[in-house]
């Protein structure tokens, strides 16, 4: 244990380094490369452009390595996995597209995930809006914030562990040990096993979800929140406008922009959601996922890269207009520079 | 007066306000509270009773047999057997007692109960007994059932037994292994070509910062597939292991690559002009200007970055459970309490245990560093997690 806390230690140091070393060194040899003599002044700065068309270059290289290797030609190959078979070794066609469509877990995790993107964005941000107006009228909001933010920091892992001691079930005369059973008895109910409740267990994991993103929502609407210009506000106060009115029609106008990126945010990370699904229920009592599903396909019987790699297209394609939509933002914020 | 102020003088009542982000805190935080206090009971306390009760003591049904009739006084008439109920255990206060298992609290404590035949018995809080009977007792000792009040007892040993025989203090060192080089060495890659796209031009940049924008949402599923594969035929080409931590390190730093370049360039695009423009004529080089300048004036954005890189290969299953093996000097925090949930499931000591260990640093990262994280949520909320 010892030996792998020192060699990770030294892998730290050692990474560190060689980043360094590379930069420097790539930094060195492109001045030996194209000397700047100081007695030919065309020559120098000819070498000059050089080193300076070249140097972009050097500084951006690993980084590009890093995500073409990871990301872009990944991003391609499952493309092109999708039409092969599970070994993907033979061209298939559009079998595995047929099959998905065609199969009933397949159908089940489509449902769900939609399910899931209809309920879990909508939740947070509406419960983070909430909270970020409570909070901002408080003394000790910032507290608060803190204790809602936290599970922010919380594995999903950790967070289904959490849940699932919540919603433990316990047969016979035996006593209650989850508290929402608990609580289900004391008000006269009997205890039920939630998380195989068909469909009902559904809203029972996105509970978790929205226990961890809401922290997330209301952090990032209370600063729009606080960005508002006051005169609006006055000015509605002035006319006599309701807290209601003046919540809804003057600062949840103003702050749509936010609210947006919040929403997409949260549905990409729904689209993802994995860790939940499994470490609970592992897709059954028709939970499955389509995150899940595919993680399951590419080790179900030794793997089968076609299925799940039509499965990650479906995500995919899911989260392309968003993509879309994100870097015609980036483009426009940097031709206003 | 801000928006928030002006605000303040209409809508609900301050008081309801109080009470309504009162009841919000404590139901978002009873879930981890529920875990933390259970972590620290005794496995026998917590399936006799929910964790909620763990302050006030639970109220638990044991059974207890009574002296032999062979130890029996005589006095007078009666007969007469004494002796604690807590004999050779542990100790307690007995709220009530009954000579049926269906019935522990048939009769009060301290009041001498007929048992019918002649008998009587008293208990009292204490655990001592008088059992006396008109004629000699016979048979074996009389078995009662008691209501006995646990005082709260809270332990550590399930922390003990988790770190040492379930090996997640092991996991622990993996975590650690894996989370803080996936931290650090994407920081120093996306700083310098941070640098590169915002500071300095060439043909392609706005490409290039098109694609790293797009990238950020790229789900990771779309990457397992490839990469998998590209693991195992490296491994068997070269004949090394195709999961090891270099392996996931370097996917790691890939993975988070994105956001870094994009959290960092929209940092340091935002320097001033004029710092990196005299420095230029002072006739440093790029490389100087970043490593003098850049780096130390962008350390809130690093800092921003490093934690949700921190936070994120810490608490991410889904790359350690593909890139990693699940032996025991592989497997990290979140893949053994999955492990643990499927074996383990039910009991309740070690899972909470576990839990609180593998949560334990990123709380503690998450109140230190909040500022931070906040700000890197504000300039980076694109991302999709």
């Amino acid at each position: 244990m010892i030996s792998q806390i020192v060699s990770a230690v030294g892998v730290v140091i050692a990474g560190v380094f060689v980043c360094a070393l590379y930069y420097w060194l790539s930094d060195k040899i492109l001045q030996a490369v194209f000397p700047v003599p100081v007695d030919n002044v065309r020559a120098a700065s000819v070498n000059l452009n050089r080193r300076a068309a070249v140097r972009p270059w050097l500084f951006l290289g690993p980084a590009l390595i890093l995500l073409i290797v990871y990301l872009v030609y990944p991003v391609v190959a499952t493309f092109i996995l999708s039409f092969y078979d599970r070994s993907g070794g033979n061209f298939v066609g559009l079998a595995n597209y047929r099959w998905a469509i065609q199969d009933a877990q397949f159908r089940q995790s489509i449902f769900n995930n939609i399910l899931w993107l209809a309920v879990v964005p909508a939740a947070c941000t509406f419960f983070g809006l909430v909270i970020a107006v409570l909070t901002d009228r408080i003394w000790w909001g910032n507290l608060a914030k803190s204790l809602i933010f936290m599970p922010m920091a919380i594995s999903f892992v950790g967070a289904s562990v959490i849940w699932k001691f919540i919603y433990e079930y316990r047969g016979g005369s035996e006593t209650q040990i989850g508290l929402l059973n608990a609580i289900v008895q004391a008000i006269g109910g009997s205890p039920q096993v939630w998380i195989s409740l068909p469909f009902w267990n559904n809203f029972f994991l996105m509970a978790i979800l929205i226990w961890i993103q809401t922290g997330f929502a209301m952090v990032i609407l209370s600063a729009a929140l606080r960005g508002i210009p006051e005169e609006t506000i006055e000015a509605a106060v002035i006319d006599g406008a309701s807290g209601w009115q003046i919540f809804w029609k003057i600062m949840v106008p103003q702050i749509w922009g936010t609210i947006a990126v919040v929403w997409t945010t949260i549905t990409i990370l729904v689209l993802k959601v994995f860790d939940i699904v499994l470490t609970m229920t592992n897709g059954q009592w028709n939970t499955m996922v389509l995150a899940n599903l595919m993680f399951d396909w590419m080790f179900r019987g030794g793997g089968d890269s076609g299925r799940s790699a039509v499965i990650a297209l479906v995500i995919m394609a899911a989260v392309t207009p968003i993509m879309i939509w994100n870097i015609r933002q980036a483009n426009k914020e940097m031709g206003g520079h | 007066m801000s928006a928030a102020a002006s605000l303040r003088r209409i809508g609900l009542p301050r008081l309801v306000v109080h009470f309504s982000v009162l009841v919000i805190c404590i139901v978002w935080l009873i879930p981890t509270l529920g875990i933390l206090v259970t972590s620290f009971r005794e496995a026998g306390q917590i399936t006799a009773s929910g964790w909620w009760t763990a302050f006030t003591g639970a109220a638990e049904t044991s059974a207890a047999r009574l002296g032999d009739p062979a130890t029996a006084k005589q006095n007078g008439a009666t007969y007469v057997i004494s002796g604690s109920v807590f004999e050779g255990g542990k100790g307690g206060t007995v709220r009530a007692f009954g000579t049926r298992v269906a019935a522990p609290t048939e009769f009060a404590v301290g009041k001498a109960a007929d048992l019918g035949d002649g008998e009587t018995l008293t208990i009292n809080e204490d655990g001592s007994y008088t059992y006396s009977k008109n004629a000699p007792f016979e048979g074996r000792g009389k078995r009662v059932y008691l209501s006995v009040a646990t005082p709260p007892s809270f332990t550590t040993d399930n922390y003990r037994t988790v770190l040492t025989s379930q090996g997640i203090g092991q996991s622990f060192v993996n975590s650690l292994t894996v989370a803080v080089p996936a931290t650090i060495i994407p920081i120093l890659i996306a700083a310098f070509a941070a640098y590169a796209l915002s500071w300095m031009e060439f043909p392609g940049r706005a490409l290039i910062i098109a694609l790293v924008v797009g990238l950020i949402v790229v789900p990771l599923q779309m990457s397992l597939i490839p990469l998998l594969k590209m693991y195992n035929e490296i491994g068997n080409f070269f004949g090394v292991p195709s999961r090891s931590y270099a392996g996931i390190w370097l996917a790691h730093s890939a993975f988070g690559m994105p956001l870094a370049i994009y959290l960092l360039r929209n940092y340091i695009s935002g320097l001033p002009r004029e710092i990196i423009e005299s420095a230029r004529v002072d006739g440093a080089s790029d490389f100087e200007i970043f490593v003098k300048i850049i780096l130390p004036l962008s350390f809130p954005a690093l800092a921003s970055f490093s934690i949700f890189q921190f936070l994120w290969t810490w608490n991410d299953l889904l790359v350690a459970m593909v890139f990693l093996g699940t032996g025991k000097d592989q497997l990290v925090l979140t893949g053994a309490l999955n492990a643990l949930l499927g074996s383990m499931g039910g009991k309740w000591e070690i899972l909470t245990a576990s839990a609180f260990i593998t949560i334990v640093v990123p709380i503690i990262v998450f109140f230190a560093l909040q500022r931070y994280l906040v700000r890197g949520l504000l300039a980076g909320s694109v991302k999709g997690g």
